[in-house]
């Protein structure tokens, strides 16, 4: 059992109110955008659906992960090593991979509840779609969320300190909600930006989340290029990492 | 395993030698030097820390960091504990390398840090309880809580602890993997004299219980109370390395004796005694110069003759005087 995920779990129940804010954001998000008349209209461009259906709820897991992957993980982590938490604990035969782990998946969790919030409230409120696929919405999140968590884990050992990691976090993720077609649907992106897109693993994240949002099974290329980044991420999270 | 106590005595004066038991994994060290430190040399940037630093830590005693701010202290036990890489010198704890195994080197050694801390909203219970699963083998972190007196503070957060108490935690967290040395860093910093004497017999019970112990200081009273041997560190180089009393006795061992005879005394009574070297009187005070067992004698002689010595006081020299002497400056 590992007990850094759990001492860090009560430590997270005893800042509650950090906790229950960043759950608020993307649901208070989601109920006043929710509120727009245009994207409550079905819309051709979605075969018929309205935005709220299934669009803006997933924009706004997707808003909600990335701020807690680039800025609130990267901010938590460098404030542990500006505090010698980290110092402390390298004086022991702790490997740090298992400290990472713990964080990783803390966050994995959070940001998953943090998900069935916004999907459950978008429901009652705005009548928008349940994922149709579930078992393979929940594949694509969890995979697709872990990659993005990993890559904030690199941005955690990069970040000369905390008051600059949320920052570098915060730089990051522009372009990455970009690509993601956060402002311009992937439909009408030129042909290079959708290339990025395409392997920019956000890129895929977010396809193959409206696949099953849909009741489609995500796509295999989909699912490649999210591990492949995970992978990748968790490698360099490891290698990079710094205790002071 | 044990180290036999006619290996120890032979190095450890004046007190009882401390066994350790040999630990499964961990090769058992037949050399009497439990560090060797060869002529480390550590530079930040352009600033030179510890300029060249030997010495050596025997098994079961209380070693002695002593020197001023910004001496090169810290910077020499974190690279002995493999926290810093040195430029130059060569480095073995319990013969391993820290620089090449600092893996090996976590599983023996302890470190208190001068500079580290816990998180804010950690309990006391669970800081031991979650560093205690960093080890294989570590110690029951109940029991360790008795020792160090926090048994009451179990379910206290750290940020809410005072600074005596998280020294202590502090001094447990560093024991829970049943380590065989223990670096401690500045431990009594900052403490109140209560707190301070305190931790000291803390620290002497877990020497008692067989753990080397290197300890940082700025305090020469500690380093007095405490270690075995002291190194007195001066700007990154080691200025002497021996037991306090060896260091004091180095610039003379010269001490006084203060006292209102209760009758006129002579001169000639005192100076005629071996360890006397000079008689001064102030007022109706009489002081007295001399070396080795001044104080028995001087009072012996006046009891001869009748006389009390009221007001007695013996003044020493200390580790103040013996870094002053040894390096031109002030210890604090
Ligand atoms: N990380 C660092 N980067 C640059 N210089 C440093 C660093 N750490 C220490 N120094 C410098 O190296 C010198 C020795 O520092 P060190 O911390 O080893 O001293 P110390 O003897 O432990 O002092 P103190 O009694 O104040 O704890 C000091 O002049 C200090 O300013
Ligand atoms: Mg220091």
């Amino acid at each position: 059992m590992n007990k850094i995920l759990l001492v860090e779990t009560k430590l997270l129940g005893r800042d509650w109110l950090a906790a229950a804010l960043t759950l608020a954001l993307p649901v208070g998000l989601l109920l006043v955008l929710g509120q727009i008349p245009d994207l409550q209209k079905p819309d051709p461009n979605l075969g018929g659906q309205r935005f709220v259906d299934a669009q803006l709820p997933a924009q706004m897991i997707l808003l909600a992960l990335l701020t807690t992957a680039f800025t609130v993980l990267p901010g938590s982590m460098a404030t542990y090593r500006e505090q010698g938490v980290l110092r402390r604990m390298s004086t022991t035969p702790m490997h740090p991979g298992r400290l990472l782990g713990a964080q990783l998946l803390l966050n994995l969790v959070m940001a998953l509840i943090s998900a069935v919030v916004v999907i459950v409230a978008g429901r009652l409120v705005l009548g928008s779609h349940i994922p149709q696929q579930l078992f393979g919405f929940l594949l694509v999140f969890l995979l697709g969320a872990a990659a993005m968590l990993a890559l904030g884990l690199v941005i955690a050992a990069v970040a000369p300190n905390s008051k600059s990691a949320p920052g570098i976090g915060s730089v990051a993720m522009f372009p990455l909600l970009f690509v993601a077609g956060m402002w311009i649907p992937r439909e009408i992106m030129p042909d290079t930006l959708r290339t990025i897109s395409d392997y920019s693993v956000v890129g895929p994240f977010v396809n193959a989340m409206r696949d099953t949002w849909a009741g489609d099974w995500p796509q295999l290329p989909h699912l490649a290029v999210m591990l492949v980044g995970l992978v990748l991420f968790t490698g360099l999270a490891v290698r990079m990492f710094k205790w002071e | 395993m044990r180290a036999g106590p006619h290996i120890a005595s032979k190095y450890t004066l004046t007190r009882q030698p401390a066994r350790f038991p040999a630990r499964k994994g961990v090769p058992s060290v037949v050399s009497m030097n439990v560090i060797e430190v060869k002529n480390l040399h550590k530079r930040y940037k352009d600033h030179v820390a510890v300029d060249d630093v030997s010495f050596e830590v025997r098994a079961g005693e209380i070693f002695g960091i002593l020197g001023p701010n910004g001496a090169g202290k810290t910077t020499t036990v974190e690279c002995v504990s493999g926290l810093r890489v040195p430029d130059r010198g060569t480095l073995r704890v319990a013969g391993i390398d820290p620089v090449a195994d600092r893996d090996a080197l976590r599983r023996v050694l302890g470190v208190q840090l001068q500079s580290a801390a816990l998180p804010e909203k950690i309990k006391v219970w669970e800081a031991l309880d979650l560093y205690a699963s960093f080890y294989a083998e570590p110690a029951d972190w109940r029991e360790l809580l008795e020792r160090v007196g926090l048994t009451a503070k179990r379910d206290t957060m750290f940020g809410k602890l005072s600074g005596g108490q998280r020294q202590r935690l502090s001094v447990a967290l560093a024991l829970v993997g049943k380590p065989r040395i223990a670096v401690l860093d500045e431990l009594t910093t900052g403490l109140d004299p209560q707190a301070r004497r305190d931790t000291w017999e803390l620290v002497e019970r877990v020497r008692d219980s067989g753990v080397t112990i290197v300890l940082v200081t700025h305090f020469m009273e500690e380093a007095e109370r405490l270690c075995d041997r002291v190194a007195l560190i001066d700007s990154g180089r080691v200025a002497a390395v021996d037991s306090p009393s060896g260091l004091v006795a180095r610039v003379g061992g010269e001490q006084k004796v203060r006292f209102r005879p209760s009758a006129p005394v002579a001169d000639s009574v005192l100076t005629s005694l071996p360890e006397v070297k000079e008689v001064v009187r102030t007022g109706g005070q009489v002081v007295v110069t001399g070396t080795g067992n001044l104080a028995p004698a001087v009072t012996l002689a006046l009891a001869e003759q009748g006389i009390v010595p009221n007001d007695l006081r013996i003044e020493q020299a200390t580790l103040d005087d013996a870094f002053l002497a040894l390096t031109g400056r002030k210890l604090a």
